[in-house]
């Protein structure tokens, strides 16, 4: 290897474990990631913004990856720098803070007397041995039981608290990286999906958003029933769907007719489906009317599948035109099911009337001979699921789990080393601490002020 | 007995706070600093008191959840957060005078709370029907609080240290001379990050499990998810830079006020902006 490679290789190492490298990562991650937060990311990207563009920013934007900017080759180049960077940190220091958390220094020499911030110094009367008894037995006490050592007829005690909050940093930073494996692990093993099932039906295969082939899942999920209900206010109350899994067309004990809603999923061989969204099945709802007829007095039932329209008995007839199931989002004084329907009597002119569920008098208004009486729809919804499979998710949370932890290790211990020489006559105190100068200085000077009392 | 009488003297008393505050770092009065951060308290347990009882308002009117659940009650939490990091913060380190540059936080909170914001107790809408909700909250509220209380120390450590450079190194007068030294006011803006990094991160967390357990995907770069990493990449910088020869000091402190201002738009800037999956919190 010749020095001007080795002057590279070097450069290179101490380039990745710069922390001013860090810092730039991390102040560059945190400002490209603004773009994703303005533009609009695929898979919803609306057409219309897209229109709005001029062609060479759509060109531009499409180039530099802005319509997926998360997933984009220069997000994840940095993202992998700053692992890099990270593993560079944690390799050059990590020894040597090992070495200070698994070889604790037990003798203060002059040498380490000298570096600490912290040292008293005090005399005292009696034998060596016997203050050393009662150091011993005073610091086990009041701080941490210390390690004796002799050299060359002088007794030293070292004593230390939480020395692995040292490693709180790298705990950290190895967290990140099981987070990222967890990531991986996902998006390579698992997938993100969605399924639409009309009430009724079931379905054995999922859809990916981003338009991949469908999945299938090797089992098949039926929706039972599918409701949603409203507050007063006409703010969504819940969304229920009833699922069952069938596995070669029949249902699965344990797996019938369970209910899922927003904030409780339903899981079954690793692949949980979330409740999502919900809508009409499109097969055409089927309306229920009662007609009644004032001068015959006769009541009839009357049935009317949507976009049809239905004879009146003694001639004209009924469509409907618009239905929901819940009124009081339009009107909130009203409650109940509603329908706009369009009455075409015989030889007249069609006329507009909406009838309400719970307002069973209301078309008496309209005067006429037939009153007609709105009595609800039967009407095929969908559910919408996401479907996931994550077996990563678990990494994922071990990195968390990591994370909170070694960010607690790092920031609310210290690590406290308090170190005694006792020589005929006199004791020489010496401390340090990784963190908080100020609130070690006055433990340490309370356990000196107590030492001394000792004798 | 109302929540909202509550709120309106808890306001009243932030204002009154803030104005005494003033006076103290005119003054350097050692009573007017008692009495200004004594204001600061007492409106800070009114508003707990005003806080269960809009808790048990909502249990009243049949909806029962926790008043974290629209952007006034979050408002207003928040106000009560950055109190009570102050607090912690004046009772542990005995620096009293920081309160001149954190209340005002509290106050324009609530404040603008009560002025411009739908105050209505409303029933939680299915995605917010989760225990996970008090958790997320909690810890994400509490996280920006200690930001905000580092930002107005980080402004105190801004107009000090631009003053020393200018008069050199003569002690500076006037209304600066009352605040503490600029090495003291750096430590300060490191503690109340240390405070507030771990609960961001928890806040993160706690939001990437429930959306996990709720949508099936614990992070979908949604722009509210993206602005709170923003805002955990911009501290994280904070933390190295602390250990940073030639970042200590005043770059520290800009990168706080910074992450204060990315914190804020995180919260409040994202709702009103920007759409995403966090829209009811901005009703």
């Amino acid at each position: 290897m010749t020095t001007n490679k080795r002057g590279f290789l070097q450069g290179l190492w101490d380039f990745f474990c710069s922390l001013k490298l860090s810092i730039s990562l991390l102040i560059l991650l945190a400002v490209t990631s603004i773009i994703g937060t303005v533009i609009p990311q695929m898979p919803n990207v609306p057409p219309e913004y897209l229109r709005s563009l001029s062609s060479n920013k759509v060109f531009l934007y499409k180039n530099l990856g802005f319509f997926d900017m998360y997933h984009s080759w220069w997000f994840i180049l940095l993202l992998y720098l700053l692992t890099v960077n990270l593993v560079a940190c944690s390799i050059k220091r990590l020894p040597r803070v090992w070495k200070i958390v698994s070889e604790p220094s037990l003798v203060m020499d002059s040498g380490l007397e000298k570096s600490l911030s912290l040292t008293h110094e005090f005399k005292t009367p009696g034998d060596v041995t016997a203050i050393r008894d009662k150091m011993t037995a005073f610091r086990k006490a009041e701080f941490a039981s210390p390690v004796v050592t002799e050299v060359a007829g002088e007794y030293h005690l070292f004593a230390q608290k939480t020395p692995y909050c040292r490693l709180g940093v790298y705990v950290v930073h190895f967290s990140i990286i099981v987070i990222f494996i967890g990531a991986i692990l996902g998006s390579k093993l698992g997938y993100k999906a969605f399924a639409n099932i009309v009430e009724g039906t079931s379905i054995s295969t999922v859809y990916n958003p981003r338009g991949e082939k469908p999945i299938d899942l090797g089992f098949a999920v039926k929706c039972e029933k599918f409701s949603v209900t409203f507050y007063d206010t006409g703010a969504p109350k819940e969304f229920k769907s009833i699922l069952t899994i069938l596995e070669n067309g029949q249902p699965v004990p344990g797996y019938v007719n369970i209910p899922i809603v927003v904030n409780s999923p339903l899981t079954y061989h690793g692949i949980t489906f979330y409740q999502s969204s919900y809508g009409p099945a499109g097969e055409g709802a089927v309306f229920h009317f009662t007609v009644r007829d004032k001068k015959a007095g006769t009541k009839s039932d009357l049935t009317v599948r949507q976009g049809e329209t239905a004879q009146l008995p003694g001639g004209g007839n009924l469509r409907v035109l618009e239905a929901v199931p819940e009124v009081k989002m339009y009107m909130p004084q009203l409650s109940g099911a509603a329908a706009r329907i369009e009455i075409t009597p015989a030889g007249g002119a069609p006329q507009q009337v909406t009838l309400f569920q719970n307002y069973p008098q209301f078309d008496e208004q309209r005067g006429g001979d037939q009153v007609i009486t709105y009595g609800g729809a039967d009407e095929k919804f969908y559910t919408g699921l996401q479907v996931a499979k994550d077996p990563g998710v678990w990494v994922v949370w071990l990195g968390c789990t990591l994370m909170v932890l070694g960010i607690c290790l790092a920031f609310f211990f210290s690590h406290k080393r308090i170190w005694l020489r006792v020589t005929p006559g006199r004791v020489v105190a010496g401390g340090s601490a990784s963190k908080n100068p100020a609130g070690f200085q006055i433990l340490f000077d309370d356990l000196v002020g107590k030492l001394k009392k000792q004798q | 007995m109302s929540s909202s009488m509550l709120f309106n003297v808890t306001t009243f008393s932030y204002m009154v706070s803030m104005i005494i505050f003033f006076a103290f770092l005119a003054t350097k009065n050692k009573v007017i600093g008692l009495t200004a951060s004594s204001a600061a308290y007492f409106g800070f347990v009114i508003q707990t008191i005003a806080i269960i009882l809009r808790w048990k308002e909502s249990y009243a009117m049949g909806h029962g959840h926790a008043p974290l659940s629209n952007l006034y009650e979050s408002v207003v939490f928040f106000s009560w957060t950055i109190i009570l990091i102050y607090a912690l913060i004046e009772i542990k380190y005995k620096y009293r005078i920081i309160g001149a540059f954190v209340v005002p936080f509290a106050f324009m909170g609530m404040a603008g709370a009560q002025l411009f914001i739908n105050s209505g107790i409303e029933p939680l809408v299915p995605a917010l029907q989760s225990n996970w909700l008090l958790y997320h909250v909690i810890t994400c509220f509490l996280g920006y609080a200690a930001f905000a209380v580092a930002c107005g120390i980080s402004i105190m450590y801004l107009i000090k240290a631009r003053q020393e450079e200018a008069a050199g190194n003569a002690p500076a007068g006037g209304i600066i001379a009352s605040f503490p030294p600029c090495k003291v006011l750096d430590d300060l803006n490191y503690r109340a990050i240390m405070i507030g990094f771990p609960l961001l991160t928890l806040g993160i967390v706690t939001g990437a499990a429930w959306a996990s357990y709720a949508w099936g995907t614990y992070w979908s770069w949604d722009p509210k998810e993206t602005w709170s990493l923003i805002v955990w990449f911009i501290y994280a910088a904070f933390l190295h830079a602390r250990i940073t020869r030639g970042w200590v000091g005043k770059r520290a402190a800009i990168l706080s006020v910074f992450g204060f201002a990315a914190t804020i738009f995180c919260y409040l800037g994202v709702n009103l902006l920007l759409s995403g999956l966090h829209s009811y919190g901005g009703g």
